[in-house]
């Protein structure tokens, strides 16, 4: 019986350009930081109140998960925002807005509310885009 | 407080805590905030723990413990760590950490760094094994490609003949 998911992925362009979005501006803190190779970490984070769930900040390469040309088109894809990979959940939507927007996130949806609460979209430094939302 | 509309209120409680964000280790003067944000100090606190879940000594503190735990956790003294992020105290420091955390500043410590000198010394026992699985690190813990590995292990082979 499955009981929970301790590990998701987020595939980004650059580890330490995503590790500093991550840490610095999401607030999310360093689980495992470990040498992969030239130039490739196994790098996960958790969100604040999540220490179970380890979110891999993968990098697109070749030597990774993708053969060249593969990884050539998923960094295209990642680059032009092709990929939303989860809902993240906050307190106060309107606070947490207003912080990341001050730490520079870029909104492509400020707080709105709809029928299932209220929501706003942010991009990461890749591209991808998350909902950010708040229960009603 | 009705002079000033809500969205107004926010914006300054937001830039009150990113204030205590950037400037925690210095001596912060609660009371100072609350008059630079433009209200009274009652609705700050109020407005403040409704959106942050504290007030905002409560949540001083709290910066100051996380911080202190990165400190601790990069092998910084416990007196580093302690006076870095704004106590002046290392007793009431020690027994604020082990309040919150369950384990002294030094336990901690230890703990953290055992954990980071296993990831060094054995990175595949915090790599779920399916990752590992099919880039072929688990016969070949050093990250290698496994054609290069292959390569390697000819070598290695030829090495030992």
């Amino acid at each position: 019986m499955i009981t929970k998911m301790n590990h998701v992925s987020i595939f980004v362009l650059d580890q330490t350009s995503a590790h500093d979005f991550y840490v610095n501006k999401l607030g999310f803190k360093v689980n495992t930081d470990a040498e992969m190779g030239p130039g490739k970490r196994w790098l996960t984070v958790n969100p604040p109140d999540q220490p179970d769930l380890e979110i891999t900040l993968m990098l697109v390469d070749d030597g990774m998960m993708f053969n060249k040309e593969s990884a050539q088109k998923m960094r295209d894809l990642v680059k032009n925002g092709t990929f939303g990979f989860g809902v993240f959940q906050c307190d106060d939507l309107r606070a947490t807005y207003e912080e990341m927007k001050a730490k520079g996130v870029e909104f492509t949806k400020p707080p709105t509310e709809e029928f299932y609460g209220y929501e706003a979209l942010f991009k990461d430094d890749s591209g991808n885009w998350f909902s950010l939302g708040q229960k009603k | 407080m009705e002079q000033y509309p809500r969205q107004y209120l926010y914006l300054r409680t937001v830039r009150a805590k990113l204030f205590i964000d950037a400037n925690f280790a210095s001596d912060i003067d609660l009371d100072k905030i609350a008059d630079e944000a433009c209200f009274s100090k009652f609705h700050f606190v109020r407005l403040f723990k409704s959106i942050y879940g504290k007030t905002p000594h409560q949540y001083l503190t709290h910066v100051r413990i996380e911080r202190a735990k990165e400190y601790l956790a990069d092998g910084q003294t416990v007196a580093y760590a302690c006076f870095k992020v704004g106590f002046d105290s290392i007793s009431s420091f020690t027994g604020l950490f082990k309040r919150r955390t369950g384990l002294t500043p030094r336990q901690y410590q230890l703990e953290q760094l055992n954990f980071k000198e296993s990831v060094a010394a054995k990175p595949l026992h915090h790599i779920p094994g399916c990752f590992a699985e099919k880039k072929g690190w688990k016969k070949n813990s050093n990250f290698r490609e496994v054609q290069s590995i292959d390569v390697n292990s000819e070598a290695e082979n030829n090495e030992s003949l």
